[in-house]
């Protein structure tokens, strides 16, 4: 009963600083709000582009720390519904932060964020500051009021009241704050979870993806079966009759049961190498063996231009994501060959905050456009199932930079 | 000759040991794991190892890696890898140890039983038998460089006979002509490549695929 006792009470103590904690960054959500209202007003003469986004960064962080403080000290689950970001590469320079502004401004997530950080900032303060005046207010009643009463002459109506309400609201404070810390969470909730529009939006999303990949599959497993049917396994046809016939000829005609063995060797040799190409192109064996940064590095070596690559994974991706990103790599370098002349390239592969980037870049011409069949939307596909991202700059006369992000954990083993 | 065989697969592990007992070698020890056949490289110290790539326990490059171990512990250990498909950063590695006596091909080539002999052979004696899939991927890659497309087409076929590395005589026969012509041609390729001439075969095999390997 004791230990029921306490127990609740340091709860409620650690309710009381959680509450404070969210009052004082409603305070910054306000101030933040400020700027970033003034920020957009000033759009319309340029200086908004590159003053909105830091302001609007940072009401994106409170509002995302807000849902996680929902998750972890309420159990109130609130996703995330921002829009994809653009990859890290392409926001650079004036028109980046142009396209930064149009994707923020453009998420209709963010305008929720700035009426959230607006209606807050009284709620919060209430629902925030309720738990500590209800202890204190408990506190002051059974402890305070009762020394009033016995060490002064006034006996005033006020400290007669008190104590009762001070039980009361000592009683009320222990066994509500977690309820009023889940209220404001369920608040939040209401405010900044996502909408039916931008579900319905990320299932169009997912759905697009998903039948794109079971279309690439499934034409996948059609090539790899003709491939099978019209090479290696016509060459182990031809094969067996071969040494079939040689058999039959091994007595009467040495020689010509020679000449059919030559020839059946060719035909294994043949259905070998097939088989090989077949191999590559399902799940190339280098990278079974070596890994995402050993299979770049071996792919470097077989291309005709000159590729320095860096790469910092601190463990290994999952094999289907290892698998999409080194096709889409090898995609990027199989353009760089074909159209850009140039004689350098460099392909960066990176794990930062749960996101795995892979860039291309070359010195080549530029001006390459992603036309609707061709190899970059290719990449765009295969990386999309992992709700990955691609983005290319390559103004005419280069140098062309293809930034690829997807999200992932890394498995921590390094092997 | 004492041999030592790391292969997992037992037909082409029985299959090996058959072929190159055939030949008058003998197999000291055949294996088909990462761990015992390191132990086996350094207990026997073989003439020649026959390795295959991909070895169990974790069946991804450990063949390989045993073989870099192996060769770090006793510098000049001859030893031919074998692959199911090659790969330039696999010849690169082992070829940066720099002792020649070093061999990389695919498995396919076990079919042609003399000249996968004769390539065990060159190895056991310190040479170098580069697959021609490798020597191909190579130089395709250096397909647009300025130097190799000096090279004729001649040049070109003699160039990539010689990464495989066959002596003179192999590349003659080859090809079809003189000794005297071969040499010529290596003579003007080493010149156009800027490589120093080196009189030892096995040297001028090495500076080669240096060169291409770079």
């Amino acid at each position: 009963m004791l230990g029921g006792l306490e127990r609740r009470a340091r709860q409620t103590l650690l309710d009381c600083g959680r509450g404070l904690l969210k009052a004082a960054t409603a305070q910054v959500g306000i101030l933040l709000f400020a700027l970033s209202v003034a920020s957009i007003a000033y759009l319309a003469i340029g200086i908004g582009f590159l003053a909105a986004p830091t302001p609007l960064f940072g009401v994106r962080g409170l509002a995302e720390q807000q849902r996680r403080w929902a998750w972890e000290w309420s159990g109130v689950r609130i996703a995330s519904p921002y829009r994809r970001r653009p990859p890290a590469g392409t926001t650079s320079g004036l028109r980046g932060r142009v396209r930064l502004c149009k994707w923020l401004l453009g998420d209709p997530a963010t305008w929720r964020d700035l009426l959230w950080s607006l209606i807050n900032m009284p709620v919060t303060v209430f629902l925030g500051l309720l738990p500590v005046c209800l202890i204190l207010n408990g506190v002051e009643g059974v402890l305070v009021a009762p020394c009033v009463w016995i060490f002064s002459a006034s006996h005033e109506l006020y400290w007669a009241l008190a104590m009762p309400i001070g039980v009361a609201s000592l009683a009320i404070g222990l066994s509500a704050s977690p309820r009023i810390l889940r209220g404001h969470a369920l608040f939040t909730q209401a405010l900044l979870g996502p909408t039916r529009q931008e579900l319905a939006e990320r299932v169009s999303e997912l759905a697009e993806s998903r039948s794109d990949a079971v279309g690439a599959s499934a034409a996948e497993l059609r090539r790899i079966e003709r491939d099978l049917h019209d090479g290696a396994q016509s060459r182990l046809v031809s094969l067996g009759l071969n040494i079939g016939l040689a058999e039959r000829l091994l007595k009467d005609d040495p020689d010509a049961a020679l000449s059919l063995l030559a020839e059946a060797r060719m035909s294994s040799g043949q259905a070998l190498s097939e088989l090989r190409g077949l191999v590559r192109g399902i799940h190339p064996p280098v990278l079974a063996e070596r890994g995402l940064e050993g299979a770049v590095k071996a792919l470097a070596l077989t291309v005709p231009v000159h590729v320095d690559v860096h790469v910092d994974l601190p463990g290994r991706a999952a094999a289907p994501v290892e698998a999409a990103v080194y096709f889409a790599i090898a995609e990027a370098l199989a353009n760089v060959v074909k159209h850009s002349s140039a004689s350098q390239a460099w392909v960066q592969v990176q794990h930062h905050h749960g996101k795995l980037s892979a860039v291309v870049g070359d010195n080549g011409v530029g001006g390459a456009v992603p036309g609707p069949e061709g190899g970059l939307r290719g990449i765009d596909r295969r990386l999309a199932v992992f709700d990955g991202i691609t983005a290319v700059t390559s103004p005419s006369g280069g140098p062309t930079v293809v930034t690829m992000e997807l999200p992932c954990e890394l498995s921590s083993a390094r092997t | 000759m004492r041999v030592v065989i790391g292969e997992d697969l037992t037909l082409l592990r029985d299959g090996l040991v058959r072929l190159l007992t055939a030949y008058g070698m003998e197999v000291v020890e055949a294996t088909d794991n990462a761990p015992s056949l390191l132990r086996a490289l350094l207990a026997h110290k073989p003439d020649v190892a026959v390795i295959d790539v991909r070895l169990p326990p974790s069946y991804t490059d450990e063949g390989l890696r045993v073989a870099i171990t192996a060769r770090e512990q006793l510098p000049g250990l001859p030893v031919l890898v074998l692959s199911q498909h090659v790969e330039p950063l696999y010849a690169k590695e082992l070829l940066a140890q720099g002792h020649g006596a070093l061999g990389y091909l695919l498995k396919d080539r076990v079919s042609d039983l003399d000249r996968f002999v004769e390539a065990v052979n060159t190895v056991a004696r310190g040479g170098t038998a580069m697959d021609p899939e490798v020597v191909s991927q190579l130089l395709s890659r250096h397909a647009r460089s300025e130097p190799l497309r000096q090279l004729t087409q001649r040049e070109r076929e003699v160039l990539a006979l010689m990464a495989e590395g066959r002596a003179n005589a192999g590349i003659a026969a080859r090809l079809v002509i003189t000794e005297k012509a071969v040499s010529k041609h290596i003579n003007r390729i080493f010149l156009k490549l800027g490589l120093l001439p080196a009189e030892d075969d096995n040297r001028r095999v090495l500076a080669v695929l240096t060169y291409l390997n770079g």
